[in-house]
């Protein structure tokens, strides 16, 4: 956010938080050892507001739980900076000399009273005006948010309306507050450091910014492509169009993950080659054409990994790779070379040395220095700086270090695109549980007593659909049906059904899931699909009607 | 003013260990003093990530002026206090607490206490010859962990790790009295029907060895368990983005165990069940 792609908080901070607001996040589950630190903080006396279509296991511990309608979150924000702005508690030096665009907001939000987001959202007007006052009001506080808020088809515009309460309170850029995206896998973070995204070299440089691109271009010798490339969404929209007919996947399962996953096998069936290089055969590396089998980058190479709060942390080989697995630097070099090409270094500190040469927020952080602090948090620009615990402090400068304002963003409500209706009255609603991880890919082999493959349902829904618990039933969507077994959770609100994406195998959820997609984020709305639940053996009858 | 987490200036408390003057921070235990003073001591019930419980009476010492020992692991320093570490009733007293544990509890595995059983000439047998347990089968529930409880002390660091000191999941507690009392789960009812969640952060502070990885129980029974052999490596987890630090422990390049540095702020010592038990893929 503001323009550096990174969580602004480090996790000691969340320990010292006096109000903490838990959106779209069961960090108990999906980040339980950054909840460690987030119970430090609850022991210490913060006060939590958790805000969750289910009463997931983070939301009791949260003082309040708000259960927000899935998809509404933009009204709720919205309808807290109103409340804020009303009382008189925002900021006004903060949004005076750190922001730009107040106005706007505040015309926009004025709509949002705590009456009209109690009707959008489900959630009791007072406590939408509790949450405001606190929120405001403490000394220090920090909004958490994981895939409850960017697995949405207007992922970006929600994460807006949070960074909006940000700036009407001055809630970010100094110690204890701030924006706290968790981030999901354990290098999610240092693969948009690296570039791994389509329009950024390392460190954040854009593509199509033809200073830093000259940078890179002077590095290696030849003129770089200036256009952003694909992200994977449009990728697939471009192997629909025909435009994409070879693809290579390193360590990534779309044909599990992808949302409307039948109709993303069936684009990659199509492409003339398909090339997967995975530590295992998952799903997508049994279509290959061809499969590069690679070794366990945290536990058979040298390498980095950077953690949700901005943190580059050594990785090291403590077992050797299996049969002809091998490390992906050296695939990927090989290929080069295959090609005609010299990648440069296959040395894991050299690529790194590369790294710091190019990015400079990683230039102090030396190979010496990482293995000797247990990590550096970025922006660490030379050998002297210490790292950078939190993010925007430039916001509280009187010059603001020369930097334009902060924007607020106008953002609009809209609700999920796929609308309940006779056919599909139910919301299925997927996520993390604690044993497992992803498309189980990793996870799936160990023997976890935990684990629950399965639809979660209301009691009440159930009982009116006939259903008990541990009955099979059919699953469908406007896209599919899928089989799975019925676990009764009064965690959930009538009318809304959960399941994991953890088992594949067992049961192909995302046959299921909303492919519909953040025009910015590229990410499809897995967290709202309309949905009918009825008996396995019942649904035989039914089939004609799914179309 | 902005400023990053200041570390409020800590005055110092100045304290005598065996006639040595040592200087640490107000709000410091005498064990830290005596750790500051290069003095080793013996202590079962803490652990370096959890609150002092004060039961298991090992790391006693002599303060001037005081009428009884006091528990080095929880009492704070004050300004010119007087310590002994090795006086003969500090001696005494850490020897017969040693005797007593060792005599109604297998401490076979339990290699830092039977260190200081040696250290101190404790002899258990002298109250019962041979050693008195529970005589319990161990339980084996689950792939993931076993708990023995012939080899517990209670010394309640796994009740503090699975409560207020780490997990806040509150799967289990001392249930019983006397001879009889033991660490179980509500109704001692089996693991895998327990709110117990499998983060083995319970596992990674006992200091007996009653509560065991099921790989090392295996190995151990397999009569294959060779730490010796064993190297240590420190990395970083595979799974979500925390960032949590690793120590893989490797024997004949298969990773038998996964533990945590207890001196990384990120975990503490902490991990989740993936994070714990999760790497069988490599």
């Amino acid at each position: 956010m503001f323009g550096a792609g990174g969580g602004t908080s480090s996790y000691q901070e969340i320990e010292e938080a006096d109000v903490i607001l838990l959106w779209g996040s069961n960090a108990r589950e999906a980040h339980p050892i950054f909840f460690h630190h987030l119970l430090r903080g609850l022991d210490r006396g913060a006060r939590m507001y958790c805000i969750d279509p289910r009463y997931t296991s983070s939301a009791r511990f949260a003082d309040v739980w708000a259960g927000i309608d899935v998809g509404t979150d933009i009204a709720l924000a919205n309808g807290i900076g109103r409340e804020i702005i009303r009382a008189g508690l925002s900021d006004q030096d903060f949004i005076a000399r750190s922001t730009a665009g107040y106005e706007a907001y505040a015309a926009s939000v004025d709509p949002f009273t705590p009456d009209a987001v109690a009707a959008v959202c489900g959630i009791p007007a007072d406590v939408v005006v509790e949450m405001a006052h606190a929120y405001a009001t403490a000394e220090k506080a920090q909004i958490l948010w994981t895939l409850g808020i960017t697995e949405h088809h207007n992922a970006v515009d929600n994460v807006l309306s949070l960074c909006n309460l940000a700036l009407l309170t001055g809630h970010v850029g100094r110690w204890g507050s701030g924006l706290v995206p968790l981030r999901g896998q354990n290098n999610v973070q240092g693969g948009g450091d690296m570039g791994a995204i389509p329009n950024k070299f390392p460190g954040f440089a854009g593509v199509d910014d033809p200073v830093h691109r000259a940078r890179f271009e002077a590095a290696y010798g030849r003129e770089l492509n200036p256009a952003p490339g694909w992200h994977l969404t449009l990728m697939f929209e471009a192997m629909e169009r025909g435009d994409l007919r070879a693809l290579y996947v390193i360590g990534e399962n779309p044909a599990d993950s992808e949302a409307d996953a039948a109709h993303a096998r069936a684009q990659l069936e199509g492409l003339d080659i398909l090339v997967v290089q995975d530590i295992l055969m998952t799903r997508t590396a049994e279509m290959a054409d061809v499969v590069l089998p690679a070794s366990v980058a945290w536990a058979e190479s040298d390498g980095t990994v950077t953690s949700s709060e901005r943190r580059v942390q050594r990785v090291r080989p403590a077992v050797s790779p299996p049969g002809k697995a091998r490390h992906d630097i050296d695939i990927l070099c090989d290929l080069a070379e295959a090609m005609g090409e010299e990648l440069g270094p296959r040395d894991p500190r050299a690529a790194w040395d590369e790294v710091r040469s190019l990015s400079p927020m990683h230039g102090g952080m030396s190979w010496e220095r990482l293995e000797a602090a247990g990590g550096l948090q970025w922006p660490c620009p030379d050998e002297d700086h210490a790292g950078t615990p939190f993010l925007h402090g430039w916001l509280w400068a009187d010059d603001l270090e020369g930097r334009d304002p902060a924007p607020f963003s106008v953002v609009a409500h809209a609700g999920p695109t796929e609308e309940l209706s006779e056919q599909f009255p139910l919301r299925l609603t997927t996520g993390r549980a604690l044993d497992s991880y992803n498309t189980g890919v990793q996870s799936g082999n160990y023997d976890s007593p935990l684990r629950f493959a399965g639809l979660e349902l209301n009691p009440a829904d159930a009982a009116g659909l006939g259903i008990a618990e541990g009955d099979l039933v059919r699953v469908s969507s406007p896209r599919g049906s899928v089989e799975m077994s019925v676990r009764l959770a009064s965690s959930l609100p009538v009318g809304l059904a959960f399941t994991t994406l953890h088992h594949p195998d067992l049961i192909d959820v995302n046959v299921l899931t909303n492919p519909d997609w953040d025009p910015k984020s590229g990410t499809a709305e897995f967290k709202a699909a309309a949905v009918r639940v009825e008996p396995a053996q019942a649904s035989e009858t039914a089939e004609a009607t799914v179309g | 003013m902005i400023t990053t987490s200041g570390v409020a200036t800590e005055s110092a408390v100045t304290i005598r260990v065996d006639g040595k003057e040592v200087a640490v921070p107000e709000g410091a235990t005498i064990l830290d003093a005596c750790d500051a003073a290069g003095v080793q001591t013996p202590a079962i019930c803490y652990g370096p990530t959890l609150t002092p419980v004060n039961v298991c009476r090992v790391c006693v010492v002599e303060l001037e002026g005081s009428r009884a020992l006091v528990p080095s692991c929880s009492r704070a320093v004050e300004d010119a206090m007087a310590i002994h570490t090795d006086s003969e009733r500090v001696r005494h007293s850490r020897k017969m607490v040693l005797e007593f544990l060792a005599s109604g509890v297998d401490v076979s595995q339990a290699d830092e206490l039977r260190q200081w059983a040696e250290h101190y000439g404790a002899d258990p047998d002298r109250y019962v010859p041979g050693g008195a347990t529970m005589d319990e089968p161990v339980r084996v529930q689950d792939n993931l962990y076993i708990r023995d409880y012939d080899k517990c002390v209670l010394c309640y660091r796994c009740v503090e790790a699975c409560g207020d000191d780490a997990q806040h999941t509150y799967a289990i507690s001392v249930a019983g009295r006397g001879f009889g009392a033991r660490i179980s789960t509500e109704f001692d009812a089996p693991l895998p029907d327990s709110a117990c969640v499998y983060c083995g952060n319970c596992v990674a502070v006992c200091p007996t060895n009653a509560l065991q990885f099921k790989t090392e129980f295996d190995l151990r029974q397999a009569d294959s368990w060779r730490p010796e052999d064993q190297t240590v490596t420190r990395t970083v987890c595979s799974y979500c983005g925390v960032g949590c630090n690793l120590e893989l422990h490797v024997q004949d390049n298969q990773i038998v165990k996964c533990t945590s540095p207890d001196d990384h702020d990120v975990t503490r010592g902490n991990l989740c069940i993936k994070g714990r038990f999760g790497w069988n893929y490599v």
